[in-house]
């Protein structure tokens, strides 16, 4: 017991030493002041003093093997409950989807506004998940696809009037073509390889953007997009809001239906199996590149259709809505809820998006936060908060005539 | 001709700085097969500790030489701390993880270091003070190559002739090119593989520190930022080079260096940073190994 205190106590001097210049010391350059900011040292010293002991009972606790054999996480006991049980299974969609159908009755305009964004992410979420989680590659510029989805309907919209319903698989479409376009050249990089390339292809995207004139308009970005037309009805202000939000629900339910099938499908086999290992997986004639290449295409196609709806919901874009940040922040979304898993996606969204709305004096540390949790998430529990359940294939007949 | 000139010494300015980065990404891609994605983040921290400091001296009242070697100690020291620190938390629980799990730890570490910076200190660009001094048999070419950016050619020059020599010779240079080649066999033969990981993060992170004071004072202003695209930067200079070589990153960053600087002067600066992924891009393509690179026949 004594060396752990000695072993926390060593961790905390060594962060107190750490964070000494940048926690402790702020200069103000212009006045030529500075102030210390001791309490910010004693802060440190006391957290990692106790954080130690929690993290190195966490590591421990992780290695243990036994404990990791007869452990079967809740969520995991959940879905087998659920996926045994489709009477349950079928009762617990009919609740929620009454829940997000009574929504708006309750609440005012913002609220179903906030709800609309999650939805958006829960969207976009689902279809980073495909690239990352369930193929296995890893992209940071999936904010590319969503600003070509913008880009696509503010454009169209505002030089030749298309309306919203028009476009929208039009940006889908285009997205996907963009999608095919990047993958191509990448399919033959390793995960770490293609990650910085994804990551240089969004900030081409974004850059161009930025900085071609004529085209983007630049950083002013465009303004005075359409919003969506709804049967050609007339809506006001709130009307508008519920509409959007209810269309997002039946995208968010198309969505959630679509990814589920291309899960257990043919290719979606495919891609966990390539995930798994590749060599195995072309040797029993899956083909690589076809296969890598329909992950980012559809992938990108959700990306192109939420860029379509931001555009229209907010009526304006400019190129400061598509940086690294969107990305990293949809890329947490996925590991957070689990890669692969889609309740999983859909948790990590809600978590993401509605903790920093409800909680505003937390927001400025919202992106510390999802950093932190990136790093412990992948320390301790690397298959996110709801881990991707494996349908399981088995046949009990034989067991039992056998006895057991 | 004089344009050209200033260009072509420009563009090795940049390659220095971008090479005393890029040796971090390409020295720790050698051992741990990671892109340490917070080594960006690492040369700002540099950068950051560097100015502190150099503030506080310079309000305390000392004169520029010392506050200059005492800055750049301290941005040396911290850096490595910083880098040590990371390694221990962020990537070395996950040694025998798929390789996906560190690569999302170092991105979530990179996106905590920046914001760790924003919050305690100020997200407003800071103005760096000038530590170089003006040489004075530099005044006549001052125009076209500042003291400033001599200091930074010479200080890079001097620097990979001492790296090499000690990978070369020392017996920590050499226990590093062994666990380079073979993790296991190394570990067999005795050689302390954690230790090894730890002086490659330090060695990594010191020059990144030492290339961040360089730049801050160039440039004149930080902020929390800087570290992402001279890190994107740095890390393309690596792969051009061919990942895993050290004389392969400087390579890839004086390249880079000077299609940048060339691009821009004669191009369009607009797009300055487009050329460098562009680049990378290209590469990636056409090279995956990178210009000194091996190419890795993978056995089954």
């Amino acid at each position: 017991m004594a060396q752990e205190i000695l072993k926390s106590l060593k961790a905390a001097l060594w962060f107190m030493f750490l964070t000494f210049p940048i926690m402790v010391i702020k200069v103000n350059t212009v006045y030529k002041t500075i102030e210390w900011r001791w309490m910010n040292m004693i802060f440190i010293g006391v957290g990692i003093f106790v954080g130690s002991f929690i993290w190195r009972w966490l590591l421990n606790r992780k290695d243990r093997p036994v404990a990791k054999k007869d452990f079967v996480p809740v969520s995991t006991r959940v879905q087998a409950y659920l996926a045994e049980n489709p009477m349950a299974k079928r009762a617990l969609q009919g609740v929620l989807l009454a829940a997000l159908l009574c929504f708006p009755i309750f609440m005012d305009a913002y609220q179903i506004n906030i709800f609309t964004v999650a939805l958006m992410y829960i969207v976009l979420g689902l279809g980073l998940n495909i690239v990352v989680g369930l193929a296995g590659l890893l992209d940071l510029g999936y904010v590319a696809f969503y600003a070509v989805g913008a880009y696509t309907y503010a454009l169209l919209n505002t030089t030749f009037g298309l309306s919203f319903w028009l476009v929208l698989p039009i940006g889908g479409a285009l997205a996907a073509i963009f999608g095919i376009l990047l993958g191509f050249p990448v399919l033959r990089l390793r995960g770490d390889y293609l990650a910085i390339v994804t990551l240089g292809f969004g900030e081409i995207i974004r850059l161009v953007l930025e900085n071609w004139n004529d085209f983007s308009h630049g950083p002013s970005g465009i303004a005075g997009i359409d919003k969506p037309d709804f049967f050609g009805l007339e809506l006001n202000l709130n009307q508008m809001t519920d509409a959007i939000y209810y269309m997002m629900v039946a995208f968010t339910i198309i969505t959630i239906f679509f990814v589920g099938r291309l899960q257990n499908s043919r290719i979606g086999r495919a891609w966990l199996a390539l995930r798994e290992d590749e060599i195995a997986c072309q040797a029993m004639g899956v083909g690589r590149t076809r296969t890598k290449l329909m992950a980012f295409a559809l992938g990108a196609t959700w990306a192109g259709l939420m860029g379509v709806v931001f555009a229209a919901k907010t009526t304006f874009i400019n190129p400061a809505s598509f940086t690294f940040l969107e990305s990293a922040i949809i890329l947490s979304i996925v590991v957070l809820g689990g890669m692969g898993s889609i309740p999983g996606v859909i948790l990590g969204a809600l978590i993401m998006i509605l903790l920093p709305e409800y909680m505003r004096s937390f927001s400025e540390y919202r992106m510390i936060v999802f950093g932190g949790a990136m790093v412990l998430m992948m320390v301790f529990r690397p298959q996110g908060l709801v881990s991707n359940f494996r349908r399981k294939y088995s046949f009990h007949g034989v067991d039992e005539r056998l006895g057991g | 001709m004089d344009y050209f000139l200033e260009l072509f010494l420009g563009g090795l300015t940049r390659g220095s700085i971008y090479a005393l980065i890029a040796l971090g990404y390409t020295m720790v891609y050698g051992i741990v097969q990671l892109i340490n994605f917070a080594h960006g983040e690492i040369y700002m921290i540099g950068a950051f500790t560097a100015l502190i400091i150099a503030s506080v001296l310079t309000i305390l009242g000392l004169n520029s030489i010392a506050i200059l070697v005492i800055a750049t100690a301290a941005a040396i020291v911290y850096s490595s701390a910083y880098g040590y620190t990371v390694e221990k938390i962020a990537y070395k629980p996950l040694r025998n993880a798929p390789r996906l799990s560190p690569l999302i730890s170092a991105i979530g570490m990179s996106i905590f270091l920046q914001n760790y910076v924003l919050l305690a200190q100020t997200s407003d660009f800071l103005p760096f003070p000038r530590l170089i001094p003006e040489f004075a048999f530099m005044e006549p070419v001052s125009h076209i190559f500042s003291s400033a950016e001599l200091v930074i050619v010479s200080t890079t020059m001097i620097v990979m002739v001492l790296l090499t020599l000690f990978i070369k010779f020392t017996n920590i240079g050499k226990a590093m090119r062994a666990t380079a080649q073979d993790k296991t066999m190394a570990l067999l033969i005795g050689i302390d593989v954690d230790r090894v990981i730890s002086v490659t993060f330090i060695i990594g992170s010191s020059l990144a520190a030492l290339g961040g004071v360089l730049i801050a004072n160039h440039i004149g202003q930080i902020n929390f930022y800087i570290g992402f695209i001279a890190g994107i930067k740095a890390f393309t200079a690596a792969v051009l080079g061919g990942i895993g070589s050290i004389p392969g990153a400087v390579l890839g960053a004086l390249i880079l260096g000077w299609t940048e600087s060339f691009a821009t002067g004669y191009v369009s600066s607009d797009y300055e940073d487009v050329f460098a992924f562009a680049l990378l891009v290209l590469i990636l393509i056409f090279r995956p190994a990178g210009l000194l690179g091996k190419a890795e026949t993978k056995k089954v």
